[in-house]
């Protein structure tokens, strides 16, 4: 059945995946800004000194505009599937959303701009820091992408999330395990009753 | 391998036995043997030193450097001085042939004391020193052949008197008698009485020991060396009957071959200190024959070399007198504490006695509530790592680069439990009066992490050395076998690159991909109604004009002027010109530059012009009524002119810019001056600055300020254009010609510094650590373009840097690490440079030894950039936190981590003993201090200061040093240059201190204060300041007059002397009670309680309170 909780689910997919290649090329940036061992003696050289100086500049330059985005986008999930009730889901997020918003006005650098500052980023705990956090958020974004896609499936077919097996299963196992050991394996019936054919 | 063929010789039979014996060493000793072999081949043990590295044993670290230690150690051991000497200097110098290196010779030899130190250690040790017992006969004729003879005669002797049980206890004491029983046996040798008592008083085991001293060939060893000392021989033998025996060691040194013969005795001696060892009596029967325990020592040493170290590292074991009379007893006690720290080595009677008795200094425990005069009386002294004394001899200059631990933590979590940073601070382009200077058409660098050869690398043989940080095996090339300076061939070891810890390169033509840039200054100058009035045109002309000549450059030099009020001008020089000719460009918003080619200008050719301007500026500008001031547009231009060439802008501004792009507003409220609540606006309010000066980086330009005003300008935004570019800020706080004559003097001092120092060009520095070390934040001014390298546009020698690090793999398995600091820049003649700094530590796993080795001034240095950092990220009171919490934990560490019996108060290792004080000093410090009114331009400058100044400079700013000057005499003066430079005692901050009858000078680095008592001296008040009385002492006196005094000489050559060691001029200002200057005088007193702020006693409580929580 296709509900409001299933059209969430689709639209995060396609950003989903736009959210993983934010990551990736953040891990990539962050590869490149670390790679300046190529040849050793051509850092001494004050050309490469320039043309170093405007790499990390673009790159740090092009990280900060995908800052924005990446943060509207995740809080736009927080919103629509607080809209869509999916509480689980909103819960699995809501980490990540505290996390981005501390971040945003807490950038370690001294200036106004956001994150990602060219004077400080090749500190190596910066960039240390920027690495895992990349590899962190790219991971959660894949895992995300298919509890999205399960997700998605699931409330098409039942409509109802909380009717599907997966919410059933926890359920079914709690009434298991609450019946008294004895009613279960009397003896008396347990015959008839697993083995009616007999 | 002379040596060690000696040995074998000596011992016969029980050479080979021996090493057996030492059964561990074998590793050692095999590496080392081959490991030298190349001009010595097998002599070569010495190799042994640097063969241990490669062996990967952990114990051939200890090799190579240990020998050395031992050697030190032992020649430090009082009781053999003298034998000890001779042998030292001449057996090395003799068996050249052994050591490839210096330190392997003298690895021989200490190892015998070695031994003494580390007796279970030894057992191997012996397996090793065997080996280097051998080459002695090579060397034999002088001091190895005369030592081993020497040993045998007291194995010999020792050999009957030792009673077994005794010598294990001993055995140690063979081995060890080195240490103790060196102590005893050495002296027995060379001093016998005084060693003798001295033994008795530190053996807290007299009965032992004697027997020991029987044992203690080592002695012997001592006597060979000595061989002059026949004469003590005998003296020895009458003092005790062991002794006697031990006194053979006379005959020995006469005849080596008597020596020989009494060889077996030795074996019997032998024996015994195997049984220590516990291989015992298989050893026994080997070592015999051999003169093994000579050897074996060696060895011994070489393992126990750190402990050695250790002994080095601490100055002297005041704690027991008993030490305290012989140094060597010391080093002894010192060793013994190393052994402590590794439980299994020692036996428990030992390590009783090293846990008692045997503290080195450092780790000697201050009650700081109960001792109150911890200031050393003179300059602080950095502590010595704790690595053999060949290696730490050659090591770099603790004022070029200084770790903050001197002995680095073997794991990251160790590291963490000590609660102390781990830093480096270096001063990498500092003037220095030595500085080998090497042209090489090929550099040496390891081929994978292109680290430069230096002292500390292993050669495994001629044609082979293997890197001390990524430890891969590189070959020399064919070009360093040849020695320049001894004009000689196949000795790569003796090369300068591998003499000399800090070395300059001319670097070939591969390391310049574009033609070395020309030295370019442009002066950007304030020429508002503002700057007018302040009067510094004059000056900075002046001074210009004064030292055209001298500015460094060659003959491609360029020059160029800019000046700015609300618009820019430039100036054409162009040769042929009459005149220089002024172009206004008024249009800030879009800057353009009118004529680029004649706006700079060859110093040279243009000489005239310049000067012409120079002279004509200060009057072109006198009537202007200007008072706005565009600097933003005007370093734009300035960025625009260079960024072909690249060079050095100088910058002068004398208020707020308001004009045009990177205006900026008034920030500070002068209502919250003296706020005890978090101080605002650290962090730049634009980063206009900051982008431009990134963009100044990569055209190789730099921008040095020099910000002279008297009201608030924004120095936390200005300074970005310094800090990224890496220039240097210059603050002089209500300048004003005429009302503050003493600034202008300084101004002017420090302007003819900066026009004359040396200048680097197009500079990078790259830090590298041995493997798994990792830097992770600098410290000072500059760009980081890759995680270890840094861009420095100038470089100058004034510039200080500090980095962190943090351990990322385990250094298990070594002894040492190594740190190199690469400086690549082009000289102001052209020439493509590299200075290479490289130091060593010694690597341990004990937090004793760490704190041993903490040095308290780094630590403090590091701490300041990190509270910097802190404040403008964070805040204020987040960073004095960190810095109390600094203190807090790193002694509660050591309460609960070291320190085994828990007494009250407020206990800290003697290394650390000054770690409280300084950080309450950095929380008066103008940076960080609250409740006190301070500007804050004031103090965002003591923040610039804490982070680029060298450290030795920090130091003052932080922790002032206060003299007693009415009194100075000439006794313990310096004597430079033949003037006698009189050395009072440093006191205590405190105006307690302070006496009427008395003159105090206080040096607070960039500022001289002289207090005078109200009652003082009339002597001295006429002697020094030429006035009648008192209150005949002028209000504002800068300068002393030059009086034909002793009195007067005395304290000018003291001032003149403290004024040379620092790179700015420290004005000095003589004030007495009245002088409005008396209260910053008074805050420098950081000993005091202020209405702010805690007294060192209160700080003292409060640290004691949390650190017993």
């Amino acid at each position: 059945m296709f509900t409001f909780a299933a059209f969430c689910y689709m639209l995060s997919l396609v950003l989903c995946a736009s959210l993983i290649f934010f990551a990736i090329w953040h891990i990539t940036a962050f590869d490149e800004l670390q790679a300046d061992f190529k040849v050793p003696i051509d850092q001494g050289n004050p050309l490469h000194a320039r043309e170093r100086l405007r790499n990390i500049e673009r790159i740090c330059c092009l990280l900060r505009k995908l800052v924005l985005p990446e943060y509207s986008i995740h809080g736009l999930f927080c919103i629509m599937f607080l809209c869509a009730q999916e509480w689980l889901t909103v819960g699995l997020n809501i980490p990540l959303f505290f996390y981005n918003t501390w971040r945003y006005f807490h950038s370690p650098t001294d200036t106004k701009e956001l994150l990602y500052d060219p004077a400080s980023v090749m500190n190596g705990d910066t960039l240390k820091f920027c690495q895992k956090e990349a590899w962190c958020k790219m991971s959660f974004f894949v895992l995300s992408f298919f509890y999205y896609l399960y997700c998605m499936v699931y409330s098409l077919q039942t409509g109802n999330l909380s009717d599907s097996w997966l919410f059933q299963m926890p359920i079914l196992s709690a009434r298991i395990t609450q019946q008294p050991l004895g009613e279960r394996i009397s003896p008396a019936c347990s015959f008839h009753s697993l083995y009616p054919w007999i | 391998m002379s040596s060690n063929t000696g040995f074998n010789s000596q011992n016969g039979p029980g050479g080979q036995p021996y090493a057996n014996g030492p059964l561990q060493n074998p590793a050692v000793l095999q590496p080392p043997g081959p490991g030298y072999n190349m001009s010595h081949q097998p002599p070569y043990n010495p190799m042994q030193a640097k063969g241990p590295m490669p062996p990967g044993t952990g114990l051939y670290n200890s090799g190579p450097y240990q020998p050395i230690p031992p050697v030190s150690s032992y020649q430090a051991p009082p009781g053999q001085p003298m034998l000890n000497r001779p042998p030292m200097g001449p057996p090395q110098s003799t068996s050249p042939c052994p050591g490839p290196r210096m330190p392997p010779a003298h690895a021989t030899p200490p190892p015998v004391s070695a031994n003494s130190y580390y007796q279970h250690p030894p057992a191997w040790q012996y397996g090793a020193l065997p080996p280097m017992g051998a080459p002695p006969p090579i060397g034999a004729p002088p001091p190895m052949a005369t030592p081993p003879l020497a040993f045998v005669g007291n194995h010999v002797t020792s050999s009957p008197s030792p009673a077994p049980p005794q010598a294990t206890s001993a055995g140690y004491s063979a081995a060890p008698s080195p240490v103790f029983n060196n102590a005893m046996q050495s002296p027995g040798p060379s001093l016998p009485p005084t060693s003798l008592h001295r033994y008795t008083h530190e053996g807290s085991d007299p009965p032992p020991k004697n027997p020991m001293a029987p044992h203690t060939y080592q002695p012997g060893m001592a006597a060979p060396y000595g061989h002059p000392p026949a004469g003590p021989p005998p003296s020895m033998r009458p003092t005790p009957p062991p002794m006697g025996n031990a006194t053979p060691p006379l005959p020995f040194g006469p005849e080596t071959d008597a020596g020989h013969i009494p060889t077996p005795g030795n074996g019997a001696q032998v024996p015994n200190r195997f049984d220590h060892l516990e291989t015992g009596p298989k050893m026994a029967g080997p070592l015999p024959p051999q003169q093994p325990g000579p050897p074996a020592r060696h060895m011994g040493l070489s393992y126990p070399s750190l402990p050695p170290g250790y002994q080095n590292t601490s100055a002297s074991p005041m704690h027991h007198p008993m030490h305290a009379p012989t140094q060597p007893y010391s080093h002894a006690p010192q060793s013994y504490q190393q052994p402590s720290a590794g439980p299994s080595q020692l036996s428990p009677s030992l390590a009783g006695l090293s846990l008692q008795s045997q503290t080195p200094e450092a780790l000697r425990v201050v009650n700081l509530l109960q001792e109150r005069n911890l200031l050393p009386p003179g300059p602080f002294t950095p502590p010595t790592p704790c690595l053999p004394k060949d290696l730490q001899k050659i090591n770099c200059h603790p004022e070029v680069f200084r770790s903050t631990l001197t002995s680095i933590p073997q794991t990251q979590s160790l590291l963490n439990k000590a609660k102390l940073p781990l830093g480096l601070l270096l001063h990498p382009f500092k003037d220095l009066s030595q500085l080998p200077v090497v042209t090489s058409s090929t550099i040496v660098r390891c081929r994978s992490c292109r680290t430069y050869i230096n002292p500390f690398v292993t050669f495994l043989d001629q044609r082979r050395w293997k890197c001390n940080l990524c430890y891969r095996v590189n070959d020399v090339p064919e070009e360093f076998m040849y020695n320049p300076v001894s004009r000689s061939y196949g000795e790569p070891h003796k090369r300068p690159e591998v003499q000399n810890a800090t070395i300059e390169f001319i670097a070939p033509s591969e390391y310049m991909l574009r033609p070395p840039q020309p030295a370019v200054y442009l002066f950007v100058l304030d020429v508002s109604h503002n700057a007018v009035e302040t009067g510094y045109l004059d000056v900075v002309c002046q001074s210009l004009l004064e030292n055209i000549n001298a500015l460094p450059g060659d003959s491609r030099t360029k020059i160029g002027f800019i000046t700015f009020d609300s618009t820019i001008h430039f100036y054409n020089l162009q040769e042929g010109l009459a005149q220089p000719q002024m172009l206004i460009v008024s249009d800030i918003e879009d800057i353009f530059l009118p004529t680029p080619d004649s706006l700079l200008v060859n110093l040279n050719e243009c000489k005239e012009l310049v000067q012409d301007l120079l002279k004509s500026l200060p009057q072109m500008f006198g009537k202007t009524m200007e008072t706005q001031s565009a600097l933003g547009p005007a370093l734009q231009a300035a960025f625009k002119l260079l960024s072909a060439t690249g060079g050095r802008v100088s910058v002068f501004q004398t208020q707020l810019p308001n004009l045009g792009v990177g205006a900026l507003k008034s920030r500070e409220d002068p209502n919250q001056r003296a706020s005890a609540k978090d101080i605002q606006n650290l962090s730049p309010a634009t980063d206009f600055y900051k982008k431009l000066a990134l963009d100044c980086s990569g055209q190789q330009v730099a921008v040095d300020l020099f910000l002279l005003s008297t009201q608030y300008c924004d120095l936390a935004s200005l300074a970005c254009i310094s800090r990224y570019s890496a220039g240097s800020v210059y603050y002089y706080p209500s300048y004003q010609q005429q009302h503050n004559p003493a600034g202008v003097e300084c101004f002017q001092k420090d302007l003819k510094r900066y026009l004359t120092r040396k200048i680097g060009l197009e500079a990078v520095m790259r830090i590298r650590c041995t493997k798994g070390l990792s830097i992770h934040t600098f410290h000072g001014n500059f760009f980081v373009r890759s995680t270890d390298l840094l861009s420095l546009p100038n470089v100058n020698p004034d510039a200080g840097f500090a980095v962190q690090m943090s351990i990322e793999e385990n250094l298990v398995d070594m002894q040492s690490v190594s740190f190199q600091a690469a400086l690549l820049y082009t000289s102001s003649k052209g020439e493509r440079r590299i200075r290479v700094h490289t130091m060593c530590l010694p690597v341990v796993n004990s937090l004793s030894d760490i704190f041993a080795g903490a040095d308290v001034q780094a630590i403090t240095g590091l701490l300041a950039s990190m509270a910097v950092d802190r404040s403008v990220t964070a805040s204020l009171s987040d960073a004095r936190d960190a810095m109390t919490n600094a203190s807090i934990d790193s002694l509660t560490s050591y309460r609960t981590s070291v320190l085994t019996i828990q007494q009250p108060g407020l206990l800290a290792p003697a290394c650390l003993r000054l770690f409280p004080l300084y950080i309450l000093a950095l929380l008066k410090q103008k940076a960080f201090r609250t409740g006190t009114s301070t500007r804050l331009d004031d103090r965002v400058f003591a923040m610039c200061q804490l982070k680029y100044q060298p450290l030795a400079y920090v130091m003052l700013m932080i922790h002032p040093a206060l003299y007693r000057v009415d009194d100075l005499t000439d006794e313990g003066a310096l004597n430079i240059s033949e003037r006698a430079i009189p050395q009072p005692r440093v006191q205590q901050l405190s105006v307690e201190k302070l006496s009427r009858e008395g003159a105090f000078l206080m040096d607070a680095g960039s500022v001289i204060y002289l207090w005078i008592g109200r009652n003082c001296n009339p002597n001295f008040l006429t002697q020094v300041l030429g006035v009648p009385n008192y209150a005949a002492v002028p209000q504002n006196m800068n300068i002393l007059p030059e009086l034909d005094t002793a009195e007067s000489q005395r304290t000018r050559a003291f001032v003149g002397w403290l004024r040379e060691q620092r790179p700015f001029f420290p004005i000095l200002h003589v004030i007495r009670d009245e002088s409005p200057l008396k209260a910053s005088f008074m805050q420098n007193m950081i000993e005091d309680r202020t209405e702010s702020a805690l007294s060192y006693y209160e700080f003292l409580l409060h640290v004691q309170q949390q650190v017993s929580k």
